[in-house]
């Protein structure tokens, strides 16, 4: 008898608590809602976690790769994978390798040799770079004491360069292509967007139709049409500008539509009369009135649009079309393990894959989450 | 329905032609053309060609007319099915993509077909037992199919399958079929060469028809006429497959159509990294040798394939769901 009071008082006890709860929540601001919902949601905050580690991993990739992305050991072509060991004598070591011809395919492979042990130092000093394009050093954070052989942990490629520190410093290019693109699609975007559902009539007509044969053309072979007008003897700074803007080209279409429904609904409100009332000027009410209005929504398209960004850069550069060498990107790296003889003898050509799929899964539970969030008053 | 499929037809025409223009443009944005192309390609192998021999094939190949000029005559040759000249392959364009494009669809439906067949159950059982260890599982891997390009599964395909299982993996048919006439051996053997692709190609839109299923279901699974059905007694597999699937599957139906893009887009990739016969490897040399006409012959006819895609998405929804009117 006590057990089942006890029991109704606990449950009496939770509605009492859920309907306080409930309360407290008109009392939230809609960004307080927001914020609320994300947090509920683990995904999107491991998602979130995540990405702000790429980008920080990007930050500082010349300082975390052991070695320069162009720094060749043109004596270790396509060196496998090396572990790091530790035993309590030497502190942390690799082995050297051994290199052994196979006579008949011509074929290098390589074995440990366990008669050499290289110790792995922290703060190593080796290639000389820029932090964050401001700082002259040549403190690495891993490194060799020896000159002669490089710590590969992720393998060397064609030219004897390291893998691991060519995908980090490949993950700037990679990572902040997608940003760009989507920043100047973000611009173009809720401009446009915003001006159509804002003023109708025929300056919808027109953006609407611009929008529509932008979106008859399947996405990826327009890209590559556009990617290919490219002249090849330009540099690599014009080429990367260009690509975010061949990227954004189609990226502004997605924005604007869902801005324009957003706006039409939002131009019948008493606060844009009212601003019309007192003689704001229409530039004045787009850009103070309904882009704010918008902001949330905008901003879970750009975490949405993310990963289609970075897919599209990868794809374009593994086909040849996109950013070239010297630049390096994941989608460059790629390239590389095109081919059915890299993939059978050397798979870890591979590894960027790995990066991309990290980081689009990173913004892929991160947009959803948010995508959740942005509608605060649905439980 | 007839007029509606006609009127969706006739309005295409503008913008077909919007896409033509815009098409050529973006084809004659390179500086040059295919001969100074193939002038500096021959210089940089040695032996040199003569500005006066460039000028000569250029006047031939009706390359020195204006701009304006030449799209008139590319466009008002389409009517007649005269898609220009590819000065690459010495070829009418028309003889060169035919199959190619029929390959490109070929791959797309079969693709297609592949990703309703897996999702539709998968996405049934994950809204039933929403929250379980599967969903939560399914649920992950339908973000992680999201997550891979195609051509990095692509290329997985070719390592694992050179690798582990040692078969041929690239093209259409191995090699000692290639040249074999047909048989049911052969068309075994194409199969073998087109199905893995067309699971790949299927990966991303799969993982996207899993979550919606899901999600329309359960929300089917809250109304009350559900509740009425179970109330009257049926089974539980009728509730769900008579009564609930039969209306929660109609958003799946409108997704068809935003997927037909992501398809063709696929079909186009994947057809460069397994050396399959789509549109792909075509499309990119004839972009990189700057052959104009086959290039945006392609792509307008890439467009084309995917505004029919659209219409006959709509026809569909319209079929499977009598509550919308057709105007």
């Amino acid at each position: 008898m006590s057990a089942s009071a006890n029991q109704m008082e606990q449950v009496l006890d939770e509605a009492t608590l859920s309907r306080a709860e409930e309360e407290s929540r008109y009392g939230l601001s809609q960004s307080q809602l927001i914020w609320r919902k994300f947090i509920r949601s683990r995904m999107a905050i491991g998602g979130g976690v995540a990405i702000l580690l790429f980008y920080l991993v990007a930050l500082f990739a010349n300082f975390i790769a052991p070695y320069g992305g162009d720094q060749r050991f043109t004596d270790y072509l396509y060196a496998p994978p090396q572990g790091i060991r530790f035993d309590t004598q030497n502190g942390l070591y690799i082995y050297g390798l051994e290199k052994k011809v196979d006579p008949d395919t011509l074929l290098t492979t390589y074995k440990p040799d366990t008669t050499r042990k290289i110790p792995v130092k922290f703060f190593a000093h080796d290639q000389p770079y820029k932090l964050m394009g401001l700082f002259d050093t040549d403190i690495h954070l891993l490194g060799l004491p020896v000159k002669d052989t490089g710590i590969f942990l992720l393998g060397s490629d064609r030219q004897g360069r390291d893998m691991l520190s060519r995908i980090l410093i490949g993950s700037q290019m990679s990572l902040t292509i997608g940003l760009v693109g989507v920043f100047l699609s973000l611009i173009i975007g809720s401009i446009t967007g915003v001006t159509s559902g804002y003023f109708g009539g025929q300056v919808d007509n027109v953006i609407q139709r611009v929008i529509e044969v932008i979106r008859s053309f399947p996405s990826v072979p327009l890209w590559m049409a556009l990617a290919a007008t490219l002249p090849q003897h330009w540099p690599p700074e014009r080429i990367y500008f260009s690509i975010t803007v061949i990227l954004s080209f189609i990226g502004w279409t997605w924005l604007a539509r869902q801005l324009r429904g957003k706006v039409l609904a939002l131009r019948e409100e008493e606060f844009v009369m009212a601003a019309q009332l007192s003689g704001a000027s229409d530039a004045w009410i787009i850009f103070r009135h309904l882009i704010p209005a918008v902001f949330g929504h905008i901003i879970v398209i750009a975490s949405l649009a993310m990963p289609g960004m970075i897919l599209a850069e990868t794809t374009l550069s593994f086909l040849n079309l996109g950013l070239r060498p010297p630049l390096i990107s994941w989608g460059v790296l790629l390239q590389e393990a095109n081919g059915l003889e890299n993939l059978r003898h050397f798979p870890w050509l591979l590894f960027p894959a790995l990066f991309i799929a990290g980081a689009v899964l990173s913004f892929n539970f991160f947009g959803d989450g948010l995508r959740d969030a942005a509608d605060p008053y649905t439980m | 329905m007839i007029t509606f499929i006609v009127r969706r037809l006739l309005a295409m025409i503008p913008t077909l032609l919007l896409v033509s223009i815009l098409t050529f443009i973006i084809i004659e944005l390179p500086p040059g053309d295919f001969m100074t192309q193939l002038a500096a390609n021959v210089g940089t192998s040695g032996s040199s060609m003569d500005q006066a021999a460039v000028e000569n094939l250029q006047r031939q190949y009706g390359l020195d007319k204006p701009a304006v000029i030449r799209y008139l005559t590319w466009i008002s040759g389409f009517p007649r099915g005269d898609f220009g000249y590819s000065l690459d392959w010495k070829a009418p364009v028309r003889d060169l993509i035919g199959g190619r494009l029929g390959m490109t669809l070929l791959l797309s439906i079969i693709s297609l077909g592949i990703m309703w067949v897996v999702a539709l159950p998968i996405g049934i059982y994950s809204a039933t037992r929403q929250y379980s260890l599967g969903d939560n599982l399914l649920t992950l891997l339908g973000f992680l199919g999201l997550s891979v390009p195609e051509f990095v599964l692509a290329l997985i395909y070719l390592f694992v399958g050179i690798f582990v299982f040692n078969i041929s993996v690239m093209g259409l048919f191995s090699s000692e079929m290639e040249s074999a006439a047909w048989s049911p051996a052969k068309v075994a053997d194409m199969a073998k060469h087109l199905i893995p692709p067309a699971i790949i190609l299927g990966v991303g839109g799969m993982a996207q028809l899993i979550r919606i299923m899901r999600g329309s279901l359960l929300e089917i699974l809250g109304q009350q006429y559900i509740t009425t059905a179970r109330a009257k007694g049926l089974k539980e597999s009728v509730v769900i497959n008579k009564y609930a699937v039969r209306v929660a599957i109609n958003p799946l139906i409108s997704v068809m159509g935003m997927q037909l893009p992501n398809l063709i887009n696929g079909a186009v990739v994947l057809g460069m990294v397994l050396a399959l016969p789509t549109i792909g490897p075509l499309f990119v040399r004839a972009l990189l040798s700057q052959d104009q006409y086959l290039a945006g012959t392609m792509l307008l006819f890439l467009s084309l394939m995917l505004m029919l895609g659209n219409l006959l998405a709509d026809v569909a929804l319209a079929w499977a769901d009598p509550r919308i009117r057709l105007e």
